[in-house]
């Protein structure tokens, strides 16, 4: 069964690399990981969809908490929530085809970003369903090259604000600047 | 939840003084109370080293040479589990670094509190593949709980007042930092009063009195109730406490080999070790048990043998400081999550006094089962480990310095060591329990030596695992002849490997016969007086002679080859399928050595 989580972690180098090195150590089996800023400056947001069972997404869950620079793990599985993909389709085309192929994403509200003579370039976003059946559609026609990323997740519905948790000086860092010395004391957390 | 001494910011503000980055982990380790550390010099820490002179004169901090950086890690451990305070290592970039990984694992592994503090190339020359630059916090993340590379002097108080939190604090573990050479010599403001604030870091998760109460009501309904001691209870401090609950409600308690101690192993309700080679009547019992009470123990697979058969028929209760562990490998009817300092006393007056006596009186059955079958019971005509051992209790338990500090090495001796060493006190073992590292004993020897100057230490260790790391001896003799006492146990094999070969590989011995030197001339080499054992009636006067000279002392036990230790629950075996030690051909009269049960 695939499971969709969501990790709040420091906005810093090298973070990364400890989730994915602790992932593979442990032998979790991650099917997509995308990583963007939060709404907090200094914590970044991942959001994973691992390939497993309720014992092992437990323990994906609970190393990942041991993790000094994640500050939260929040499991949306069980949750309604909003999933969204992105895709860009580099799709060949030619005088013949070229408007049923704008029809077609037109019909699953994707844009066509990009034309040239021989292909263009069709955008889509949404479900990873939706993403999946215009792919489908457009190998018909030929894809030249293509790009997609997993998906980003939040849950639907009202939601509590304790987990913007963050240090006045990983702000300051993530703002561009150095932390003043008042900031520095008295928080904590280089 | 802030606590022990961890996170407190004073009331008046420390004014800051200006001083170099190298200054500043000296003055961080002064605040920390570190007295002792142990290193090895090189280029990208030179700076650090310089600034530790004026230190060093004043008798703040003691630096100790080590040959080999592995070393430094093991004593910083073996410094750490002898007095619960944070052992501290120091090494340059490169090679100097990379050697400290194992040290670093093993400490890991066993939850113990090391500060690694690494040189590093100079900023500018990061990634460059400079001269001795390896990605140190890379290399050492899977194996730490946390590390930092410090680019910056102005982080670098703050990393290492951090540094220390993160390692002793909750579950302890080692937290390596890799301070760039620029950094150390670059000016900052120095000051160590901050409060900690890591959005991500739980060491002490909130108990939850709802579960504590469950556990105490399985407990009391509980007619074959069996306590699992680990570590845990040795980190909380809560050995008493656990004494306490088990006398009230007469349970029996199994520990596993880093919990050995936990009890006292004479005391009637103490089972010694369970596992893999743990006694028949201590793995009987856990799988006989109807309420399984697991403290401070992560369920190690050489504890719980094969997982779909461990404990079945049982109720688990298992109390627990870091989450992950509940659940990772046997999954709990009740999890107490917290501190045991915490979570045992508030368990204690929810718990009803009981006598389990039925339960018991089965256990003693199968006990007398084992006593039939027991080295100890027989007369010893050869120079076999178990009797080694044996001796070496008889010898020192009522020594005039206190009963030793034993420090075991990896293999066959730490197995017979746990089995027929009769362990008195919490932490009376230091050993390298998860990683399982040869060469351990000896600098961990030196570390717990190193903390306790007027305590008698003995490092038991075979002769594979001696020529690890006995380059260290020099550091014994350097230190002004630290009295640690060492017993090599000499099978001339690495005896643990050659008897998976021999149960599991039909006796294909490859690789394991160990040719060594004359550990006797070689002790002479290092200035160490020593002394070689052949025959049984010799180990009683060798010990002896260890015990009344002063300093350091080295015996060389030549033990029989080819000696087995039993039982043995073969990996991937449920732990009551053990292989049982085979019963001797004759049973005689035997006057001397008293079996510990």
């Amino acid at each position: 069964m695939k499971y969709t989580l969501i990790a709040w972690m420091r906005d810093k180098p090298g973070v990364l690399s400890r989730v994915a090195g602790m992932m593979r150590r442990r032998n979790f089996n991650i099917d997509s990981l995308q990583v963007g800023h939060s709404e907090t400056p200094g914590i970044s947001r991942m959001t994973f969809v691992v390939d497993g069972n309720d014992r092992m997404v437990d323990q994906v869950i609970k190393q990942l908490r041991k993790l000094v620079d994640v500050t939260r793990v929040e499991n949306i599985s069980e949750q309604p929530i909003v999933a969204r993909e992105m895709a860009l389709i580099r799709v060949s085309t030619n005088a013949e085809n070229r408007s049923e192929i704008v029809q077609l994403v037109n019909i699953y509200r994707g844009e066509i970003v990009d034309v040239a003579l021989d292909s263009m370039i069709v955008q889509i976003v949404g479900s990873e369903e939706r993403v999946a059946s215009l792919i489908d559609l457009l190998d018909n026609f030929g894809i030249v090259e293509m790009v997609r990323t997993g998906p980003v997740a939040m849950a639907r519905g009202q939601m509590e604000h304790k987990y913007r948790r963050s240090t006045a000086v990983w702000r300051a860092q993530a703002n561009g600047r150095d932390a003043t010395a008042v900031e520095r004391f008295r928080t904590g957390g280089v | 939840m802030p606590k022990r001494n961890g996170n407190t910011a004073s009331a008046s503000p420390e004014t800051p003084v200006r001083m170099k980055g190298a200054q500043m982990v000296w003055e961080a380790l002064l605040r920390e109370g570190v007295r002792v550390i142990f290193g090895h010099p090189g280029g990208a820490i030179l700076p650090t080293y310089d600034a530790l002179a004026p230190y060093e004169a004043a008798g703040k901090i003691h630096h100790v040479l080590v040959r080999h950086e592995q070393c430094a890690a093991h004593m910083a451990d073996g410094w750490a589990r002898a007095t619960g305070e944070v052992g501290v290592c120091i090494a340059t970039s490169g090679p100097g670094a990379t050697n400290l990984v194992t040290g670093l694992a093993t400490a890991q592994m066993d939850s113990v509190p090391v500060v690694a503090i690494t040189g590093q190339v100079p900023t500018n020359l990061l990634g460059t593949d400079a001269f001795q630059e390896s990605d140190v916090v890379g290399v050492t993340a899977p194996v730490c709980k946390h590390n930092y590379l410090v680019t910056d002097v102005n982080e670098l108080p703050l990393i290492l007042k951090e540094a220390f939190y993160i390692a002793r604090e909750g579950r302890p573990g080692a937290v390596l930092i890799d301070i760039c050479k620029d950094v150390q010599n670059a000016e900052g403001w120095f000051r160590y009063d901050f409060e900690i604030d890591l959005p991500g870091f739980e060491p002490w998760p909130q108990v939850d009195m709802e579960a504590v109460r469950k556990a105490a009501e399985l407990i009391n309904k509980a007619e074959r109730p069996l306590v699992l001691s680990g570590h845990g209870v040795q980190l909380a401090g809560v050995g008493r406490e656990l004494l306490q609950m088990v006398e009230k409600a007469e349970i029996p308690v199994v520990t596993t080999l880093l919990g050995t101690g936990n009890i006292p192993e004479s005391h009637p309700l103490s089972l010694g070790m369970g596992g893999m080679h743990g006694e028949a009547y201590a793995n009987r019992a856990v799988q006989a048990c109807d309420v399984l009470i697991a403290m401070g123990m992560r369920f190690d697979d050489r504890i719980t043998g094969r997982l779909d058969s461990f404990a079945k028929q049982a109720k688990i209760i298992h109390f627990e400081v870091d989450k992950a562990e509940v659940g990772k490998n046997v999954v709990p009817d009740v999890a107490v999550i917290g501190d045991l300092a915490e979570t045992l006393p508030a368990l204690l007056p929810l718990i009803e006094e009981r006598r389990h006596q039925v339960w018991l009186q089965e256990i003693r059955e199968w006990k007398k089962d084992t006593e039939q079958a027991d080295i100890l019971n027989y007369e010893v005509d050869e120079l076999i480990p178990p009797f080694v051992i044996r001796q070496l209790w008889h010898a020192t338990h009522n020594a005039k310095n206190g009963p030793p500090i034993i420090v075991t090495d990896v293999g066959q001796h730490q197995m017979w060591e746990s089995q027929y060493f009769t362990h008195e006190y919490l932490g009376q073992l230091i050993t390298s329990g998860g990683l399982g590292t040869m060469g351990f004993a000896l600098p961990a020897a030196i570390g717990a030596q190193m903390a306790h100057p007027n305590r008698l230490v003995w490092a038991v260790v075979g002769d594979g695992g001696f020529q690890m790391t006995l380059q260290e001896l020099a550091v014994i003799k350097q230190e002004g002849d630290l009295p640690v006492k060492i017993a090599i146990i000499n099978n001339g094999f690495l005896g643990m490997v050659r008897q998976w070969q021999q149960l599991f590989y039909e006796k294909r011995y490859v690789g394991t016969p160990v040719w060594s030197p004359d550990f006797v001339k070689l002790a002479e080499a290092y200035q160490i007086p020593a002394l070689a054992v052949t025959k049984p009636e010799q180990v009683a006067p060798a010990l002896e002679r260890a015990l009344n000279t002063p300093g350091p002392f080295l015996i060389d036990f030549r033990v029989k080859e080819e000696v087995n230790v039993y039982p043995m629950v073969a990996p991937g075996a449920a732990v009551d399928q053990l292989i049982r030690r085979p019963k001797p051909a004759v049973m005689q009269g035997y006057s001397g050595v008293q079996p510990s049960w």
